[in-house]
């Protein structure tokens, strides 16, 4: 029972951090319908920040600390440049968006490897999370690190003041009407290239504190963000456009299918078997879980 | 020349020069080393080609490539080992390791020739109706199409090297010897390797473009630019999408099985994402539109690939990524357009010329 139990929390928490991978991607993607590819790299961004963050400041927890805020702004002002640079002339193409921020991220990787080295480097967690918490005790008992629990936290905590920032700020509105109707919102005195720097700014930012995340759960290198940016589109795809339920809901789900089927076979025949899953999945429900309704044919 | 019909003198004309360029020049002017690396670009070619129908002509932005590649390398691969192991013996990475005793189930086809020969190119055609009739019906399209199939290439290079065992693992099935009965380290038979590589690439050109200049290629073509359009014309667009990316896929296949016996290895290295993306690359920057510019786009890149990464590795990423960034953000057409844009600027330029003594004489 116990290892049914232990394989869906670290499923749960494995979901935890793609849904902070993917929280960023929900609104670049989502909602402005841009692949940044780079997203990956905005992630390694937040981590490398994190680092030396961590070798000019002593002290892991209050360098944590203030690693979050600085992350998110070093990876949103990046996002906001690659916007202005690049994506506002490609509105209109989103396929060549995803090309295009490839190759951003092809440079930006090695920028990396130029500044910090090819090798993964590492940052020390705070003391307060190094440990276990034991949540049922016994002869077989359940334990849960209390970075996996921090980094919960921290989801929860960025998916509620992103989905309250939509829901009730002024910015939060302007979004979703260019979201809706992006001609209408115009001519109504919005400033759509404003919001949609604005909403990649938020993206990217959140990027960098998953990137901060990450760094609790495993080393530091040019790559990570490959390795986890295709994982976190699938959520969205999954999850739906422009819809933060879907995203955490899928975001969950696929840790936990990820987590459990690892357990009965083998981590790669798992992540086969995850994308099979996925395709079935978009037989029942091409549009993803949860839909924008729109009269649109397309 | 039934096969080239179409603007057909011009045509005849480019074929027979790459015909000449490919089976006289270059074997002429090249020393044998350099030959072999044009036999690995033209692969890539044979890719581009496939990556031109689906993507340029179809808009199927196909990042999972390297899964057909793989399917048709692997199972090339899989029949050189047998054959170098020979009768009854076990491939060598498989005695390496001990663990079995017999060829595993899914390798024992492969030790037939004609099934491994037609496995190149009908098992990667067989995946991609499979995926694609699943993805297509259900007008699943565009970007999610885009990072699913992306999604694939990453799984199958994961399982790859899951299996390490059967498969080689990382190492992916290296050290291949013979090649139907010929010594691939005999630069004669290397040489013949290219011919057929040559001769390939051209065909597949040739069939591209019959498929392009058919009532298909523009029902192709219409599919890409308003498939609700084309629905209510009767056609289904799920049909259409499917025939381009099932023949990219052979094409990638045949492509990837011809790569083997020119480079002697095949591994998930080979075919994961990265790869997959770089084969959509060079017929980015050729143009993914003209078939001519996607195929000297792909073996330009590859070339540069080659010759900047030798010197400088870390300059060839931000040249890489410059060149993707420069050639899909401000041309999108690729360098196959830039003649085009450069007719089209000197014709205003002299209409303009033209059209001012007109004036003066008013």
């Amino acid at each position: 029972m116990t290892v049914i139990l232990g394989q869906t929390f670290t499923g749960i928490s494995i979901g935890a951090v793609l849904l902070l991978i993917a929280l960023g991607l929900s609104l670049t993607f989502g909602q402005m319908n841009v692949i940044n590819m780079a997203h990956g790299e905005f992630i390694m961004a937040g981590a490398y920040t994190t680092y030396v963050l961590q070798k000019s400041i002593a002290g892991a927890g209050i360098s944590l600390l203030v690693a979050l805020p600085v992350a998110f702004l070093v990876s949103g002002a990046l996002g906001a440049l690659l916007e202005w640079l690049l994506i506002r002339r490609l509105y209109l193409r989103p396929l060549d968006t995803l090309l295009v921020t490839w190759g951003v991220s092809l440079m930006l990787q090695q920028l990396a490897r130029d500044v910090f080295g090819a090798p993964n480097v590492q940052t020390r967690a705070p003391d307060i999370l190094t440990g276990n918490i034991t949540l049922i005790g016994g002869d077989d008992p359940l334990t849960v690190a209390n970075s996996r629990l921090f980094i919960l936290g921290l989801a929860v905590a960025a998916v509620v003041v992103l989905s309250l920032t939509l829901r009730l700020t002024p910015l939060g509105r302007r979004i979703r009407a260019v979201v809706q109707n992006r001609d209408l919102a115009e001519v109504s005195g919005i400033s759509t290239s404003t919001v949609d720097r604005t909403a990649f700014f938020i993206g990217s930012g959140l990027a960098g504190v998953a990137g901060v995340a990450l760094t609790l759960v495993g080393p530091i290198g040019p790559t990570m963000g490959t390795n986890v940016i295709i994982d976190a589109f699938l959520v969205i795809v999954v999850g739906g456009i422009g819809q933060l339920k879907g995203t955490v809901i899928v975001a969950f789900v696929l840790g936990v299918l990820q987590s459990v089927l690892e357990y009965s076979t083998t981590v790669s025949v798992a992540k086969v078997l995850v994308l099979v899953g996925i395709v079935a999945f978009l037989q029942w429900r091409p549009q993803g879980l949860y839909t924008l309704r729109t009269r649109s044919l397309v | 020349m039934n096969l080239l019909k179409g603007p057909s003198a011009r045509t005849a004309a480019g074929f027979a020069g790459s015909a000449v360029l490919l089976f006289a020049l270059a074997p002429l002017l090249l020393s044998d080393f350099r030959l072999g690396l044009l036999a690995k670009y033209l692969c890539i070619a044979m890719v581009a080609v496939g990556v031109c129908l689906a993507w340029g002509r179809g808009g199927l932005l196909t990042l999972g490539q390297g899964v057909f590649f793989g399917l048709g390398g692997y199972a090339m691969a899989m029949h050189l080992k047998i054959a170098d192991a020979g009768p009854g013996n076990l491939p060598d990475f498989m005695q390496l390791y001990g663990t079995a005793t017999e060829l595993p189930w899914w390798w024992q086809p492969f030790a037939n020739p004609l099934f491994a020969l037609a496995a190149t190119v009908l098992l990667p055609m067989a995946v991609a109706a499979l995926l694609g009739s699943f993805i297509f019906r259900r007008r699943v399209k565009g970007a999610y199409f885009a990072i699913l199939s992306q999604a694939l290439a990453a799984a199958f290079a994961i399982w790859l090297i899951g299996q390490q065992a059967t498969t080689g693992g990382t190492n992916g099935l290296t050290d291949i010897q013979g090649f139907f009965g010929y010594d691939l380290d005999d630069p004669v038979n290397q040489r013949m390797v290219y011919f057929i590589i040559a001769a390939a690439l051209l065909l597949l050109i040739a069939l591209a473009r019959q498929l392009i200049h058919s009532r298909y290629g523009e029902l192709l073509v219409a599919v890409r630019d308003s498939e609700e359009r084309v629905r209510f014309l009767g056609y289904d667009p799920a049909n259409v999408k499917l025939v381009a990316y099932v023949v990219a896929a052979g094409m990638a296949g045949l492509a990837g099985a011809l790569f083997v016996p020119a480079v002697g290895i095949i591994s998930p290295a080979l075919i994961g994402i990265v790869p997959s993306i770089e084969f959509v690359i060079g017929a980015a920057v050729g143009g993914r539109a003209s078939l001519v510019g996607a195929v000297l786009g792909a073996v330009a890149v590859a070339w540069a690939k080659t010759a900047l990464s030798e010197e400088f590795p870390g300059a060839w990423t931000y040249f890489q990524g410059l060149l993707f960034i420069v050639a899909l953000a401000f041309l999108p057409g690729g360098l196959a357009s830039l003649a085009g844009i450069v007719r089209r600027r000197r014709a205003a330029a002299e209409k303009k010329a033209a059209v001012i003594p007109v004036g003066e004489a008013a």
